[in-house]
């Protein structure tokens, strides 16, 4: 089971959280600081999985990460996944994000953190997968979203905006989120 | 970064100026105001006052019936935003709620995602989203049916899924997947928090196996994967499913979608093969079937490159065949060296796992550079395990164990595993096959203890005190030349050390109190006693006094403490008859009858109508005080010295304490428990190796020095190249096939190379009086066994035997707790469970409904080979035994007469009696044939019932069954702990008239009903019970509503179901009790409330409630 994902930033401002399992809020923010510490810490190409945590579960209890240019995906999940699936999963999940935002970057998630929200559901309910068929969870988040175009009006306000401010040239900003050579499964290898 | 951001923000009020209706406030600008402020801001507390600012306006505005619902939505995400950033929102939870109560679909979506990620499950204002959700799963549209099972999948109250269970399974034949698919993971999750409750629809949970749909039927293995993990035996029949679907993903047969990265479906994959994994899990039968589709996995699986996976699988693998690790060793050397803990440390777990006694100096010592540097107590408690577990297993000599264990207590300290000091000292004591090695091994251990207490006492940590301090008083005499005096003056010190806990001291004072022979240890008593005698701690106090009584007194000394090698059994009269005079004098003499410890429980609680049970141990401890002011009559004396034990179950478990699990109990509730302990002790004993022939073996084998000095270097990298292959070539020593015959590998060690595990000396071997395994009183302070006889001679009672057995009261040993019947055990004729026969045949991925027919032709296979058929049912013919039932019997509530099995001559049924005070089966014997069935015998076990016979025949060996009778067998039956079924498993066993033996098993389910029995109490009486009972649960339940008199009718209904008695109905309440079969109340209180019947059900019996509230809900159910 998935206790909680976590998507912060290089420098810890937490872009979207899910807690699966109940923790009190301060532990929560107690957990996103300790992953913070420990995943941020790791250079790039050491191992995406940790172990051993105190907060969550204690040593039944796995952290599973990537870092994409600016932000880190981390799924903090019991012993009874695989290390390798939720490690994909994640990719899944990246990948359809980046299908529903075109390009996706950090800002999309700060102003649509609801829209994140409905995309991370079709994913991942209650804890545990849904479903790991990317034209499945888009089709479904489509057609969410095309209840809500009908409804229309200002709603489809800020993805205008949002995606003007994307198009705007600002040099340092990074434009997208790089996945990756996708035909690697795991960008993160160390030479073997 | 955060200056991007600040640029982009800047730049939005432009852009949102272009909104179509500039005059309303827009929605954006303000999450993007509270946004840009945040990064704006330099410090945390600046940050916490604009978030205060914020959540100060939203709360005014939600709670102004001016907003709109697109308003509302808006406010519900910032208070999102609010709640992420580490803000407490709560007073717009209400809101979410309300959001998602009124609004249109869009506004639900808001609103449930504010409600999930607000609120946990048991949060009561959950309650109010109930009748929504309701509403929501019977809605046209789709897009709320989803929303709603989302929500019912993350957070949903425990007590209100009865409410929308038959709403929820339902959607299990919704046309959509997607619902289907939400619904299986629903159901999923109630089955995680309330497995009562979804029992009966495991037959959907098949079909959904089933489903057409791949996703549908992924969801269905999370269910699958928890309950095979639970009980893999019942789940047997589906391996066939599970191989075809396996074997159609892995050949490419789902559709393109599924593939990832050009990998059919790997989720389904891991899924598939975990299940499998735990179904095959030792059960060859199985594991064959799935052979091939395992091969065809591995062999498309492509060769995974990420290293701890690798190594991670080479550790599993490593397991079945040493030799995998030796192609991959330099890979191996590699990690040892990787700058990643992780990657390390999962190396040394495979180091670990290929460890023979030709490699262990090297493993260990890179285990141990480990341990130094580590940081993490979970790893430092684990990996000091591991050594611990590798040096007695294939230490190569005593010096290099005892050094080794050594640095073990130094580095692991005082967070160790309490049973490494305990095994430690076990081995130490109980010893090898040779003399010569035991005291060699003991004289190493002194030797270096001796010097370590000269160096730095002070850094020691505790356990590490504890075991020096026990070996020091057991053994330093085996040292010629070292005086009492002189390690008495090296413990000393240890008493003043400001961080010694007061456990440590009583461990130090009883070495002490060992050697205190001679003039000189006079001197240091007294010393000491001077010094510490104002102590405020008790324990130490008596020890002083007793350290000060036996260092004046040898002889005294010598009798209670003799000076045995400490491998001869005391002979213990565990009646303890040599106080037989004592105690005729006392009664005599006026004093009170000994009465049992429960008796006197009873007997208080009957004085005092309170509850006691909190306080009740407290009794005999108050009285202990009282036993060493000297009263001697002989119910205190008793009590007293049951109270060595009885004290030690009062500290709290698992605290600093030192347990001694894993230590032969010498002690036990019945006083020495020699025999029953050394029963495994024999058994282990006859593959108990050779240490010389371990030790010879390893010495003739090839040695590599550990850390070599190199040859004359050619170059600094070739080096290190060359001292790599070098360590590698001492890591993998022994593993190769020359190696092959001598080491043994985790997992399947060969007997020979024990080292130093599980090495028992004869029958004396647990040790005597001074032994430290002989005090069951684990975490007593005193590690003297026979503490309970200096209390005694404190008291200063006449003994006639120089020591005494302690009663001691403690927990029950290793050898008390016989296995217990397995309730695992399935009988080949349980009849074959019911399969889906009318599912539809055209679910492509999964041909399960071919196999599933398929495996109930095996199933009766089987059962043929045993020569049982497998009984129909609704047979009817077993209905004329009723007249065999026992005349006493007759007129009794019973259960139907089932058929339990039969075989050619003999047909088994039986039934369930319900007396007052206990629940009768009843076995019926019918034998058909013309001959007798001699020596006919039947075994029953069940993991939740105690079973013992009634009557029925003189003894049990020798019944025979005459042709064409019926015997009857009767059986009590007693409930260990409620659950909602329980099932027995037998077996009938008898001689054939031609001499051959001949067994049929069979299994008889119960119910809880079963069991139940009224509780007549007093409206008042329930009162009283009511609030002494502890665990409740709430439930709404179904009422009888087209009665003139629902609540009467509901309730009467479950008066002549379940046999509860009702105690009072008063306007719409009533309440109603009943009782375990021997076991506690559990009373129940009902209301009507909205159409329902709000009941209530509270038991001192955690499961009590929730199991009958089960039975409560069928009973309602059925018409």
């Amino acid at each position: 089971m998935i206790n909680a994902i976590l998507i912060f930033n290089n420098h810890g401002k937490p872009r979207l959280i899910r807690f699966y399992q109940y923790f009190a809020e301060e532990l929560q923010q107690q957990i996103i600081r300790e992953t913070f510490h420990l995943v941020s810490k790791r250079d790039d190409n050491v191992c995406n999985f940790l172990e051993g945590g105190s907060l969550i579960g204690g040593s039944d209890y796995k952290l599973i990460y990537r870092h994409y240019a600016t932000l880190y995906f981390v799924f903090c999940v019991d012993s009874s996944e695989s290390e390798l699936g939720i490690l994909d999963l994640i990719q899944v999940f990246v990948e359809t994000l980046d299908k529903c935002f075109e390009n996706v970057c950090e800002l999309d998630l700060i102003f649509h953190m609801d829209k994140v929200h409905y995309i991370l559901q079709e994913v991942v309910m209650g804890g545990m997968v849904l479903e790991t068929n990317m034209n499945e969870i888009v089709a479904q988040v489509e057609l969410q979203n095309r209840m809500e175009k009908s409804e229309g009006g200002l709603s489809a306000a800020p993805a205008r905006a949002v995606s003007a401010v994307k198009n705007m040239n600002l040099p340092e900003m990074p434009r997208n989120i790089n996945i990756g050579d996708l035909n690697i499964k795991v960008p993160s290898l160390s030479p073997f | 970064m955060s200056d991007v951001v600040e640029r982009t923000l800047t730049a939005l009020p432009s852009l949102l100026s272009s909104d179509p209706s500039p005059g309303r406030p827009s929605s954006t600008s303000k999450l993007g105001t509270l946004i840009r402020g945040i990064t704006e801001l330099t410090s945390k507390h600046d940050e916490e006052k604009l978030i205060q600012r914020e959540l100060v306006s939203i709360k005014e505005q939600v709670s102004s019936p001016n907003t709109t619902m697109r308003q509302m939505k808006e406010l519900m995400v910032r208070a999102v935003y609010c709640e992420m950033l580490g803000y407490e929102a709560s007073f717009s939870y209400i809101h979410a709620i309300k959001l998602a109560q009124q609004g249109t679909a869009l506004d639900k979506r808001v609103g449930y995602l504010a409600v999930s990620l607000f609120l946990n499950e048991s949060h009561e204002l959950l309650l109010l989203l109930v009748n929504t959700v309701l509403k929501d799963l019977q809605s046209t549209n789709l897009i709320e049916v989803c929303m709603a099972l989302t929500v019912v999948g993350q957070v949903f109250p425990k007590d209100m899924i009865p409410a929308i269970l038959p709403m929820v399974e339902e959607k299990l034949n919704h046309p959509k997947e997607i619902i289907r698919r939400k619904a299986v993971l629903a159901l999923y999750k109630f089955y995680l928090i309330a497995p009562n409750q979804v029992q009966h629809i495991h037959s959907k949970f098949r079909k959904a196996l089933c489903d057409k749909d791949p996703g549908v039927m992924s969801a269905s293995l999370h269910i699958y994967l928890e309950m095979v993990t639970e009980k893999p035996e019942s789940y047997k029949d589906l391996v066939v499913s599970f191989v075809t679907i396996l074997k159609q993903v892995v050949g490419g047969k789902l559709p393109i979608d599924f593939n990832y990265h050009s990998v059919p479906a790997p989720w389904l994959q891991i899924q598939l093969l975990r299940i499998l994994s735990l179904l095959g899990k030792n059960d060859r039968s199985t594991s064959e079937m799935m052979y091939e589709v395992l091969d065809e996995s591995l062999r498309r699986a492509e060769m995974n490159h990420n290293i701890t996976y690798g190594l991670k699988a080479l550790t599993y693998v490593v397991q079945q065949d040493a030799n995998l690790a030796l192609q991959h060793q330099m890979t191996i050397i590699e990690c040892l060296d990787h700058a990643d803990l992780i990657i390390k440390r999962e190396t040394l777990e495979l180091l670990f796992r290929i460890t023979n006694g030709q490699n262990v100096k090297v493993i260990v010592e890179k285990l141990l550079e480990f341990l130094r540097h580590s940081k993490d107590d979970y790893v430092t408690i684990d990996l000091g395990g591991k050594v611990t577990e590798l040096a007695e297993k294939y230490a190569p000599d005593n010096s290099w164990f005892i050094r080794t264990m050594n640095t073990v207590f130094l580095l692991v300290g005082d967070q160790m595993q309490p049973d490494i000091p305990n095994s430690f000292l076990r081995l130490l004591s109980e010893g090898f096959e040779s003399a010569e090695e035991d005291q060699q091994l003991r004289l190493l251990a002194v030797d270096s203890y001796v010097s370590l207490l000269q160096e730095q006492p002070a850094r020691l940590p505790q356990r590490f005190l504890q075991v020096i301090s026990w070996v020091l008083g057991e053994y330093s005499s085996v040292k010629e030349g070292l005086e009492p005096a002189t390690v008495l003056r090296l413990l000393a010190p240890l008493l003043d050390l400001r961080h010694c806990s007061s456990e440590t001291k009583s461990w130090v004072l009883a070495a002490m109190t060992k050697l205190s022979a001679g003039p000189a240890c006079l001197s240091v008593a007294q010393e000491l006693a001077e010094r510490h005698g104002g102590s405020l701690d008790t324990t130490l106090r008596q020890r002083l006094h007793e350290l000060q009584h036996l260092a004046s007194d040898g002889e005294l000394l010598r009798r209670v403490l003799p000076c045995s090698d400490g491998l001869e059994p005391l002979e213990v009269d565990s009646t303890l008859s040599f106080l037989d005079g004592f105690v005729s004098e006392a009664l005599a003499a006026g004093a009170a009858p000994y009465k049992p410890p429960h008796q006197r429980q009873e007997e208080l609680a009957q004085e005092k109508a309170l509850s006691v049970e909190p306080y009740g141990l407290s009794l005999p401890l108050s009285l202990s005080s009282s036993s060493i002011a000297g009263r001697l009559s002989p119910t205190v004396l008793s009590m007293s010295s049951g109270l060595s034990g009885n004290s030690t179950e009062l500290s709290p478990k698992g605290g600093s304490a030192l347990r001694l699990e894993g230590v032969t109990r010498v002690w036990g509730k019945e006083g020495y428990l020699a025999k029953a302990a050394l029963k495994p002790e024999e058994a282990a004993k006859t593959e108990v190796p050779c240490p010389l022939s371990v030790l010879q073996e390893g010495g003739s084998a090839p040695r590599t020095p550990v850390v070599s000095l190199p040859a004359p270097a050619p170059g600094p990298s070739l080096q290190a190249e060359r001292e790599k292959q070098q360590l590698a070539s001492c890591l993998f020593m022994g593993l190769g096939s020359q190696g092959a015959a001598g080491p043994c590998l985790m997992g399947k060690a060969e007997p020979t190379r024990h080292g130093f595990r599980k090495k028992v000396k004869g029958q004396g071997s647990s040790s005597g009086a001074r032994g430290p395994s002989g005090d069951s009183a684990s975490s007593s302070p005193s590690p003297l066994s026979a503490q309970s006889a200096m209390d005694n001679l404190l008291c200063s009672s006449p003994l006639d035997s120089g020591s005494t057995p302690s009663p001691a009261d403690s927990a029950p040993s290793p050898a008390d707790s016989a296995p217990s019947p397995a309730d695992s055990a399935t009988s080949p004729a349980d009849p074959a469970p019911h399969l889906p026969h009318d599912l539809p045949a055209n679910n492509r991925p999964c041909d399960a409904q071919e196999d599933l027919t398929e495996d109930t032709d095996t199933s009766e296979t089987v059962v043929e080979g045993n020569s049982v058929a497998v009984v129909d049912p609704y047979d009817p013919e077993p209905l004329c035994l009723s007249p065999h039932l026992p005349e006493e019997l007759c007129g009794l509530p019973r259960s139907e007469i089932r058929p339990l099995c039969r075989d050619a001559s003999l047909v088994l049924s039986a039934c369930c009696v319900r007396t007052d005070h206990s629940s009768l089966l009843v076995v019926f014997v019918s034998n058909a044939s013309d001959s007798a069935a001699r020596r006919f015998a039947l075994q029953m076990t069940s993991g939740d019932l105690e079973v013992s016979r009634v009557r029925g025949g003189p003894e049990e060996e020798e019944e025979h069954v005459e042709g064409h009778s019926v015997a009857v067998y009767q059986y009590s039956l007693v409930p260990t702990r409620p659950s909602v079924h329980m099932e027995l498993a037998g077996r009938a066993s008898y001689q054939r008239p031609d001499g051959e033996p001949q067994s049929t098993p069979f299994s008889y389910g119960l119910s809880l009903p079963d069991f139940i029995r009224p509780l007549s109490v007093s409206t008042e009486e329930y009162g009283r019970l009511w609030l002494a009972s502890s665990n409740d649960i709430k439930q709404n339940l179904a009422l009888l509503s087209q009665e003139p008199d629902p609540l009467r009718a509901t309730l009467h209904r479950l008066r002549d179901r379940l046999q509860l008695n009702v105690v009072d109905i008063i306007a719409s309440e009533g309440i109603v009790a009943c009782q375990l079969l021997q076991g506690p109340p559990c009373l129940m209180h009902c209301r009507l409330n909205a159409g329902c019947l709000a009941v209530w059900l509270r038991s001192s019996l955690p499961e009590l409630p929730d199991c009958l509230l089960y039975h409560c809900q069928r009973a309602l159910a059925q018409h």
